[in-house]
């Protein structure tokens, strides 16, 4: 039913008899809103626009110096090598991407002339190949001119494995050619609805040529423009010292008019997220403090009568506690949490739902995350598009002891339940944080309200997420019964994120656990409905199967999601940053400016 | 003499390579890799997190890894960072200038305050001046510099707004300016760790010398008609401040190791931000180079301090 009236506007939006802007908000009354609602009318037919300009200062430059704080400092500056977001933001003060993603999710033009979309021939209508034409006229910092050859040597330098580049998977199952001076297409294998991966946004920034073709593969590390970009954005490189100090001055043959604001930009690195808050909100040291991670009623504290304030971006992380579907405590063959067994608790449905009824969410946000938080019953969040109304959630103790009374989970004398000589008590672990131990806290009583006994483990961030085999405390091992943390959404597309939980993916000790299905959740409809999504060219029913594939974790209870987290940055009252929830905070620094 | 420093020196290279060994064996050994970022990041496969882990040789052997390290280090290179990768010497040369002049600032702060403190503490003993002083050094050395860091930065930024509280190793002005501002973005960090460090050496010097000035031969001095501060300069404090020398000189690798907590509070970007930034993000070979080079400096510290001995009491043969 939804299908059919989308189609027609979609129909209207392409005839000319609705304007876009009316579509976008028709799609937010049925709760469609948001990032893909214009990718939904690329595909079918209409012309992708860009997101509004809110850009206000009318020349370049005279912005003075604009001062950022990061408290973690990138630590390297090729956006290939990046190994976390951090690197991603420094190298996009002077790299940039064909387009970038604006807050809601639209993507903004940055060195492509125009969005691929099926009128302009930029898209194909079998998915299996998009066009970009380059903005004529942009030059590297160097003066050299910037090409299509360059687009095609990013895909050669990051597809080899010899280089060990972080970005290998982007570019190893696609094919860039140059059409022309100004024209790249890119070939994808089979049919790919999400094309706006490779050469768009912050981690996919474009690397000059003629500086890096001799040190492509293995020599990729002795690359002197390693740690002194020469790119094509706003600023030009200064100066950098790694985890203290990025320094970039104004480039005045900047490709957009106006543009940019401020004569001189500084990252710098180190210290704590509080102290940061306070340098950004209390004292004004700094214009901008990325990753406020710190309680609510703390900036609320520092709000008051200060310099600055918080500034939230919606995008789709969620904080999630995921069950263990088979047992952490026997061991089979030489690993624990095998797939030859059956959790001996959450086999039975009942255990799973009475412990999604636990975890008391609206608390969780009123304690903890604040205006950071909101409380949602699907795993999957964002975008709107693909955000489930089929789902609910609710916190009860006594609902939820109703449910394990009728199951035949009955008190012991010492007050826990017990069922067939099985003892409801389980570990539940996550990383070392503070917000994660009162979560844990939160869900802790209210399990022993209701007769669960709740071991609490926390471990230490740099084990709990390492890739390290020999480890079992890691995530991904999961030698425990239920565990806590949350997984990024990079883009404003869920399929690589949904990917990881198909049956083929289960993490064991044969793939030295690298598989990325943690829980170890087997269920067929869910591998169907991932597959067929990621062919399916129709935007109405793409959405639907990840729908379906986030509804089916609802039903198993796989997934007990705790809160959908905004980010978090602290911003001078008198700046304006344009900060997106699909995009790392830098992508948009070109339009940043200071209210006068 | 420079056959006691010729043996000194080669019964340093065992014991060098003793703690590398130790070093080595405890930093493999300790969990956690440093490609854990990558592992919750959906764009990196598992597979390329496990080339990258073959590619600097994370998967041989500890023994194998031991003498690669080894044999690098003996042909000058320090090794190469796992996460910014670039090499360890120049990541460590950049961080020294900061943490030279803040620590070493703070150590001449607190010799400043210590020795005239504490000589004149000793001098008139548990009168009005010497429990002042005392009670002062006990505040001192009780407080942990976390703590005075953090009162500091209240009282001074935040309430009072008079001094930066994130240090900046760009300064934008030059000629005097540049030294006033390189002044006052120092003086809480220098100010916490100063009279952290003035504190317990105060008490030090004071008790060296209360030991000497009760000797025979300080009297004699006295009889012979000398005067009060020829008696103390010349005669007590030449004798004791040998165990001063002593303390100092093992203090001063501590200048070039950093103040790991100082530096993370008031973002210096100092040796001691390095360490602990990359022991979270177990980038093993800067920890490695950091805290081996620390082993070396005190080593070699140790050895100066000995040779200071003879030349400031002769009756110390060095054989």
């Amino acid at each position: 039913m939804l299908d059919k009236e989308l189609r027609s506007m979609i129909g209207k939006v392409k005839d000319g008899r609705m304007d876009r802007r009316a579509f976008i908000k028709r799609m937010a009354a049925v709760g469609l809103t948001a990032p893909l609602a214009n990718q939904i009318l690329a595909l079918g037919g209409v012309a992708m626009a860009e997101g509004p300009q809110v850009y206000k200062p009318t020349k370049r430059g005279g912005g003075g110096a604009l001062k950022l704080l990061w408290w973690q400092g990138p630590t390297l500056l090729n956006p290939h090598f990046a190994t976390g977001t951090k690197d991603q933001d420094g190298s996009r003060l002077f790299y940039e991407p064909l387009a970038c993603w604006d807050p809601d999710g639209n993507m903004k033009l940055v060195l492509a002339a125009e969005i691929p979309s099926i009128q302009n021939g930029g898209l194909a209508a079998d998915g299996k190949s998009v066009t970009w034409k380059l903005k004529p006229g942009v030059k590297w910092h160097d003066g050299k001119p910037f090409t299509a050859d360059d687009v095609v040597f990013n895909w050669e330098y990051a597809k080899d494995p010899a280089t060990s580049a972080l970005t290998i998977a982007t570019h190893r199952e696609i094919t860039v050619e140059k059409v022309d001076d100004l024209t790249v297409r890119i070939l994808f294998n089979k049919p790919t609805p999400f094309w706006a991966d490779a050469f768009v946004g912050a981690p996919n920034t474009i690397i000059p040529k003629h500086l890096f073709a001799d040190y492509k593969g293995s020599k990729s590390r002795e690359a002197p423009t390693n740690l002194a970009p020469v790119g094509t954005g706003p600023y030009k490189f200064v100066e950098f010292k790694p985890g203290d100090l990025v320094r970039g001055q104004l480039n005045p043959d900047y490709h957009m008019p106006n543009r940019p604001y401020f004569d001189t930009v500084e990252m710098k690195g180190g210290g704590d997220a509080v102290s940061a808050a306070r340098a950004v909100i209390q004292t004004g040291e700094y214009d901008f403090g990325w990753n406020i991670q710190v309680e609510d009623d703390v900036l609320l504290r520092l709000e008051k009568g200060g310099k600055g304030k918080t500034v939230y971006a919606v995008g789709g992380d969620t904080e999630f506690i995921a069950l263990n579907f088979t047992d952490p405590n026997t061991e089979v063959d030489g690993e624990r949490s095998s797939m030859k067994t059956k959790h001996p608790l959450f086999s039975d449905p009942a255990v799973r739902k009475a412990l999604s009824m636990l975890v008391d969410r609206e608390s969780v946000k009123k304690a903890i995350y604040g205006r950071a938080g909101r409380t949602t019953a699907n795993f999957l969040n964002g975008p709107e598009k693909f955000v489930s109304k089929n789902t609910s959630w609710e916190f009860s103790v006594e609902k939820a002891s109703k449910i394990l009374d009728d199951a035949g989970w009955k008190p012991g004398a010492d007050g826990i339940r017990e069922k067939d000589g099985k003892k409801l008590k389980i570990v539940y672990q996550t990383s070392i944080n503070g917000p994660r131990q009162k979560t844990q806290a939160i869900v802790k009583q209210a399990c022993q309200k209701a007769g669960i006994d709740v071991e609490l483990k926390s471990v230490v961030a740099s084990v709990f997420f390492s890739s390290d085999v020999a480890n079992p405390d890691t995530y991904a091992h999961f030698y425990a019964d239920i565990e806590m943390f949350q997984i990024p959404l990079s883009q404003p597309d869920p399929s690589q994120h949904m990917r990881r939980y198909l049956s083929t993916n289960v993490a064991t000790k044969e793939n030295k656990w690298q598989g990325t299905n943690f829980p170890r959740w087997v269920n067929k409809d869910y591998d169907a409905a991932i597959e067929a999504a990621e062919s399916e060219m129709d935007p109405v029913k793409r959405a639907a199967y990840y729908i379906k594939a986030n509804d089916l974790m609802f039903q198993d209870t796989v997934f007990i999601p705790v809160q959908h987290r905004l980010k978090v940055e602290a911003a001078a009252n008198n700046l304006r940053p344009i900060i997106s929830g699909w995009a790392n905070e830098t992508d948009n620094l070109h339009d940043w400016y200071r209210e006068e | 003499m420079s056959k006691y420093v010729l043996r000194r020196l080669l019964i340093a290279i065992p014991s060098l390579l003793g703690i590398s060994v130790v070093l080595f064996v405890v930093l493999a050994l300790a969990p956690g890799d440093p490609f854990s970022e990558l592992a919750t990041n959906p764009n990196v496969p598992p597979e390329v997190q496990a080339a990258l882990r073959a590619k600097f040789g994370l998967d041989d052997p500890i023994y194998l890894r031991y003498l690669h390290w080894l044999n690098a280090m003996l042909h000058g290179d320090w090794g190469f960072s796992f996460v910014s990768r670039m090499d360890v010497d120049t990541l460590i040369l950049q961080r020294l200038p900061a943490t030279l002049y803040v620590i070493g600032s703070a150590q001449i702060l607190a010799l400043l305050i210590a020795i005239p403190v504490g000589v004149y503490a000793a001098t008139k003993p548990y009168s009005l001046f010497d429990q002042i002083a005392n009670t002062f050094a006990f505040i001192g050395f009780s407080l942990p510099t976390f703590f005075t860091g953090l009162l500091f930065i209240l009282i001074f930024s935040v309430t009072l707004d008079w001094l930066p509280f994130v240090y900046s190793t760009d300064i934008k002005a030059t000629g005097i300016r540049w030294v006033l501002e390189m002044i006052r973005q120092a003086i809480m960090p220098v100010a916490v760790l100063g009279l952290f460090q003035a504190a317990s050496m105060t008490r030090f010097v004071r008790s060296a010398m209360l030991d000497v000035i009760r000797l025979d031969y300080v009297t004699t001095a006295r009889a012979k008609g000398l005067g009060q501060a020829t008696v103390i300069v010349k005669h007590v404090m030449r004798n004791a401040m040998i165990p001063v020398v002593t303390l100092i000189a093992l203090q001063i690798p501590a200048v070039f190791g950093g103040a790991i907590v100082t530096e993370q509070i008031f973002r210096i970007p100092g040796i001691g931000s390095l360490l602990i930034s990359s022991i979270l993000s177990n980038d093993t070979p800067v920890v490695m180079a950091v805290t081996f080079v620390f082993a070396c400096l005190v080593v070699l510290f140790n050895l100066i301090a000995d040779v200071l001995y003879g030349w400031l009491d002769p009756r110390i043969s060095l054989r």
